[in-house]
């Protein structure tokens, strides 16, 4: 760990093993497909085999006389809605459009897009009647790639969609039917006099992949829908409030009428923020009245939920020869899927924003195409954008002949430099990463062997805040009982129990979180953004100061003297000594136990939207091999950099490098969304979706550094999103310098490899 | 169409004897999961490419999802509900929480289960031999390093 | 999962009359790592799974240095790479047992089951049939032996009439001075569908080849036996010269389709660099 003017904490900074963790190693742990309720049924829902068609007619009729049936839905049970702008968690949606991913209107617009839904006495029947299930459909030309949805000749979405224009000087788009929904632009400077003073100018084009987050946890939603018009929800979402949010504009019944449970959640990455079985399973109720539990295949999961986008983009940088940038501009074109939204305004803010680029223009293109809606996924759009930048950079440096990480060093954003939109940086590590890469003995260490390369990439990203709101109750033996509202996705109770504990002067086991029901608990946006920790990291301090302050207050009276005479320190109230000179002095616990009898156990809540997140940027080494005569490539040692703020539980800090980065290599190397031509998925699997199993990797070496956020009580920066930022970026830069081959899109498996290497037919 | 399959299952789950109903085209893990109320294995592909689903079926490692309940009639089944005793955690599932090998938990008991199994039949495996036999269960969230240090960490318990 | 039901049978007999009362719906059920997958994404109507493990003479494993090998259809792989006498004498089979899907599938898949799925791609029947397997087919109308290399005709189809069942498979003791490797590429390093796989048998009289059989896989609708490869190699001493004609032999034999797993080109390429490594591997064997 680097070392900077870090205070001295008791509970930060150490490994307790986690409040929460004995049942997730027992099997104890109740995730949302884990529940049973009484009288069940069991969702399940029928799914297009084309990428785009008309639906002409749906009959159910079969279906629903099938003993054992008591449900059927269509888009017809859902109510009309307006067209609107619906908070999702890490992004917006158009109510209308929800509804329409959630069961099919007029045209089904991907393969396995939802039709219908049935609900039966177990999942073999309703699977059963899913057969039964009559479609009559129009099959249409199908569009999956996002170059061929931009040109004027692709088939048509959605007949209504025009494209919005948020670029200076562009002129508003025709008003006639495009798949293109956005074209935005974020300009600084003057980018023809920056590329007119430069010495050097390089221009570049990329595609990546379309990657799903691949959390091992299927979605799943039940739901009861009870006499009362009252909802209960039980599910594994990354938010449980804009879950209950989402269900009110869909299914048009107030918020306060819904409850959600969140269970424990097997992985989301972003993707488990959009809804797309509880609306449904909330219909099949309110028409079966009884509880219905769904859970999606996996292969739906791939076809069906949202991965990120595929994405072209064109990166030019313009350099003296000294390696200063005087210019640089990208394009970025990303798919939505079959709704707009993609996260091409996100990709387009992290792009260069390792680097303080004077003059500077990205021009963003949101794309529909007849793929599944997109969601969030880990850094959502960063990761694109930056293997773009980054790739253009490492050929810059070989251009300049320079180090890669000195042409990076020479232009590092720093406190003060601009960002994309021309605000300043606050403090950030982005230079103090650069050093730690630079000098670390991974990178200076000689590569030897045959066919072995080594690369270098950075990455950004922004890190959320938005709200978390939290309860604490100190009891009569001392302990605190926490309730949160935020999923505990890798180990939030811990590192909430934590800070508190560090307010307090206890210890974590001192504290018992518990996650809690939406109307259980003040508001919580999503676990998402990296926003968790650092959000409720001030929730905790809140908490702990009032509850300092509440006992502090308490003892004053006892002792009868001034508050202002009684003080909190390291989970002692002391107040001035008594006439005799013993010291007034007592324990958190002593305090606790006299609480009761000096006017009743402490609950304090507290809600904080704090603006004060810290960017955070990171860096990557990668050394690999390549066999020439198969393609294949085996990493050799992997170290991520990275500006962590402080890190609260440093165990699940390193996991959450450890795990972006590999989800990364699993970007740069295997995995990716193969469509035929006429849009039908062929790898919804994960024997074909190849995510990097435990025998692909070696260990992942992470080195920490710490510059903690000045915007927070702790330094607290988000840590889960960034690591998977550079992997792509610095893969396809080691296998430059291993086999000497410049790749251009991700994924590079064997199969690209061995074309490059093989001669030309 | 609807067939009513049911049939009285007799297994001894996690060293107890159960019997119960399952229909005949029931998975051992539908079985397990929604019939006998053990929920500890998980479904994560249903085609034996995940390993969240892993158990021992007489002691050897299988994925439950491809194994139909019916075959297992009379058989020993451990899940990760029984790895455990009453004394106390098992040193893999000790070792798990102490390297922090765990960030969502839902592979978790696949890969307890499938260590378990490991351990048994090679108590010291190497790094190479610890990935190798894990390869068939995903982990989404770790990137395996914490996990492969938990099961060497475990291992290395276990004999001394 | 479609509607069907589970039937045990105990013997091979009772295990013939279920199949053959069945029908053509019925299915043999023994590892189950495949047929289960068919029938729950009903990818094929099976209305009865006869399980035939728990019969003693399809859960076997014998060797004999006069007999050879002798595998029951069913028992399961981890029993046979397992076995110290299979890594010894027939190292390609436990190579390639040993990787088919992961630990857990390895605890109930077997090489009967992965010769009669009858995939293109099977990871053990290059091994198969490298190593002169026969396999032993009980049917309404009695026992018949066929040769390995004759019993996949096509894709996910093979010689079992209605009503047969697989009951073992027999492999001859490899001959002195002989020695075999078996090798496959695919994208990660474990769970993965052979983009290609191979298989070479040899023997050594010194340095010159005195017999030789190579096999593909994954490159046509069912492992190739590449006479050609192995006439490369026949008759003369062995050497970088011969093996890449012998590579050549397999690359030129291959006839592969593009699909999502692979390309024409990476296949027949691979199919020479496969092809070349378990021969460099079994002449190391070979010679001791």
């Amino acid at each position: 760990m680097v070392a900077t003017d870090k205070p001295a904490y008791r509970v930060v900074g150490t490994r307790p093993i986690r409040p929460d963790g004995t049942d997730k190693v027992t099997g104890r742990a109740a995730f949302g497909a884990d529940i049973k309720l009484e009288g069940m049924l069991y969702g399940a829902i029928l799914r297009s085999p084309h990428a785009h068609a008309r639906v002409r007619r749906i009959d159910t009729s079969k279906a629903e006389a099938l003993p054992g049936v008591f449900a059927v839905a269509t888009n017809a049970d859902f109510p009309r809605v307006e067209s609107g702008s619906l908070n999702i968690g890490e992004g917006t949606a158009n109510p209308v459009w929800l509804i329409d991913n959630l069961l099919a209107g007029e045209k089904v617009l991907y393969h396995g897009h939802a039709v219908a839904a049935v609900a039966a006495v177990d999942q073999h029947v309703a699977e059963d009647a899913l057969q039964l299930i009559d479609v009559e459909y129009e099959v249409l030309p199908a569009v999956v790639d996002v170059r061929e949805a931009m040109l004027d000749t692709a088939p048509i979405l959605h007949d209504d969609l025009r494209t919005a224009v948020r670029a200076a000087g562009v002129p508003a788009a025709p008003d006639r039917p495009t798949n293109i929904a956005l074209h935005m632009r974020l300009e600084k400077g003057d980018l023809e006099a920056g590329f007119a003073d430069a010495d050097v100018v390089i221009e570049r084009e990329y595609e990546t992949s379309m990657f799903h987050q691949g959390y091992i946890e299927p979605q799943n939603g039940s739901a009861w829908w009870d006499q009362d018009d009252n909802i209960t929800i039980w599910t594994s979402v990354q938010g449980s409030f804009n879950t209950r949010d989402q269900l009110a504009a869909v299914l048009k019944v107030d918020p306060s009428r819904i409850k959600v449970v969140p269970m424990e959640i097997g992985g989301g990455f972003g993707g488990k923020n959009p809804i797309y079985l509880e609306p449904v399973a909330a219909i099949l109720s309110r028409k079966s009245k009884r509880p219905v539990k769904m859970w999606m295949s996996r292969d739906a999961v791939f076809l069906a939920t949202g991965p990120t986008s595929a994405t072209y983009s064109r990166v030019k940088i313009g350099a003296k020869r000294d390696g200063t940038f005087t210019a640089a501009s990208a394009y970025l074109a990303f798919e939505a899927g079959a709704y707009p939204g993609s996260p091409v305004g996100a990709g387009a803010q992290c792009a260069f924003a390792p680097y303080s680029i004077p003059n500077q223009t990205v021009d963003g293109f949101d794309v529909v195409v007849n793929g599944p809606k997109t969601a969030a996924y880990r850094a959502p759009g960063a990761p694109a954008a930056a293997y773009a930048v980054e790739a253009t950079i490492n050929e810059l440096a070989e251009m300049l002949q320079m180090d890669p990480m000195d042409v990076r060093l020479k232009n590092a954003s720093r406190e003060g430099t601009t960002n994309a939109v021309g605000a300043p940086w606050p403090t950030i590590g982005a230079e103090a990463v650069m050093q730690a890469v630079k000098n670390h003995p991974h990178y200076t260490s000689e590569l030897q062997g045959e066919d072995v390369g080594r690369g270098v990439a950075l990455g950004f990203w922004f890190n959320g805040g938005m709200e978390s709101s939290g309860t604490a109750s100190v009891q009569a033996d001392g302990r605190v009982s926490l309730i949160l509202g935020t999923v505990d996705i890798g180990g939030s109770r811990a590192s909430m129990a934590m800070q508190l504990a560090e307010v307090l002067g206890l210890t974590m086991d001192d504290v018992n979180p518990h996650v809690v029901d939406s109307d259980s608990v003040g508001y919580n946006a999503t676990t998402g953004g990296s926003r968790v920790t650092f959000q409720g990291g001030w929730v905790m301090h809140d908490l702990g100061m009032a509850i300092r302050q509440q006992m502090q207050a308490r003892a004053a009276a006892m002792w009868d003297v001034s508050p202002d005479d009684v003080e909190y320190h390291d989970g002692y109230i002391a107040g001035p000594n008594e006439v005799s000179g013993t010291p007034r002095r007592l324990s958190f616990k002593e305090m606790a136990a006299k609480l009761p009898a000096t006017g009743g156990l402490i609950t304090v809540s507290a809600t904080s939207r704090r603006n004060t997140q810290g960017p955070a940027f990171a860096g990557h080494i990668v050394d690999l091999k390549v066999d020439r005569e198969t393609g294949k490539v085996q990493i050799l040692r992997y170290t991520a950099v990275q500006d962590v703020g402080t890190a609260i539980h440093p165990s699940y800090v390193e996991g959450q490098i450890q795990g972006g980065a590999v989800q990364g290599i699993g970007m740069a190397l295997s995995e990716e969304y193969v469509y035929d031509d006429q849009g039908h998925l062929r790898n919804a699997s994960f024997l074909d979706y190849r995510m990097p199993v435990a025998n692909d990797l070696p260990m992942i070496d992470v080195q920490m550094v710490e510059v903690p956020n000045p915007g927070h009580p702790f330094g607290v920066r988000g840590v889960g999103e960034v690591p998977i930022v550079p992997p792509q970026a610095a893969i396809r830069n080691a296998l430059k310098d291993a086999i000497g081959v410049n790749f251009y899109r991700t994924p590079v498996s064997p199969r690209v490899i061995l074309d490059e290497l093989l001669p030309k037919d | 169409m609807t067939m009513t399959n049911t049939f009285v299952l007799h297994a001894i789950i996690n060293g107890e004897e159960r019997e119960f109903l399952a229909d005949q085209r029931d998975s051992l893990l539908e079985a397990l999961r929604e019939r006998a109320g053990i929920r500890g294995p998980k479904e994560g592909c249903n085609n034996g490419n995940c390993g969240a689903c892993s158990v021992l079926l007489d002691g050897r490692l299988v994925n439950s999802c491809l194994v139909m309940a019916a075959e297992v009639e009379g058989a020993e089944i451990t899940t990760v509900e029984g790895i455990a005793t009453p004394e106390g955690l098992d040193p893999i599932q000790q070792a798990f929480l102490e390297e922090a090998a765990l960030q969502c938990g839902i592979c978790t008991p696949g890969f307890i289960v499938a260590t378990r199994a490991l351990l048994e039949e090679n108590p010291h495996p190497t790094e190479e031999e610890a990935r190798f036999w894990l390869a068939g269960n995903l982990c989404r969230c770790t990137g395996y390093d914490k996990i492969i240090r938990a099961v060497l960490k475990a291992a290395d318990q276990k004999g001394s | 999962m479609q509607a069907l039901k589970y039937a045990r049978a105990s013997s091979v007999d009772e295990a013939v009359q279920l199949l053959r009362d069945g029908g053509p719906t019925a299915r043999v059920l023994a590892g189950g790592t495949d047929v289960i997958v068919l029938a729950r994404e009903r990818r094929r109507k099976i209305e009865l799974f006869v399980d035939v493990k728990h019969i003693d003479e399809l859960n076997s494993l014998s060797y004999d240095p006069s007999a050879g090998l002798t595998v029951g259809a069913a028992t399961p792989l981890y029993r046979v790479y397992g076995d110290a006498d299979v890594v010894r004498h027939y190292p390609a089979i436990a190579e390639s047992a040993h990787v088919i899907g992961g630990t857990a599938i390895q605890g109930r898949a077997s090489l009967g089951g992965n010769l009669a799925n009858s995939s293109p791609a099977a990871d053990s029947i290059p091994a198969q049939i490298a190593l002169s397997g026969t396999v032993t087919i009980a049917g309404p109308g009695g026992r018949r032996q066929v040769a390995i290399a004759d019993f996949c005709t096509g894709p996910g189809q093979n010689v079992l009439q209605p009503g047969e069942i697989l009951v073992s498979l027999h492999f001859p003791h490899p001959a002195a001075h002989s020695g075999q490797a078996w090798e496959r590429f695919i994208p990660r390093n474990e769970m993965d569908i052979a983009v290609t796989n191979a298989c070479t048998y040899l023997v050594l009289n010194g340095d010159t080849v005195t017999d030789a059989r190579i096999v593909i896989g994954a490159v046509a609708p069912t492992a190739l036996l590449v006479a050609d490869a192995a006439k490369a190699l026949i008759g003369k001493p062995l050497t970088e010269e011969t093996i890449k004609a012998a590579g050549e032999a397999s690359k030129a034999a291959a006839r592969p389709i593009d699909d999502m797993r692979g390309s024409i080109k990476q296949r027949k390429h691979l199919s020479a660099v496969l092809t070349e490594r378990t021969i460099r591997r079994a002449a190391e064997r070979a010679r001791g």
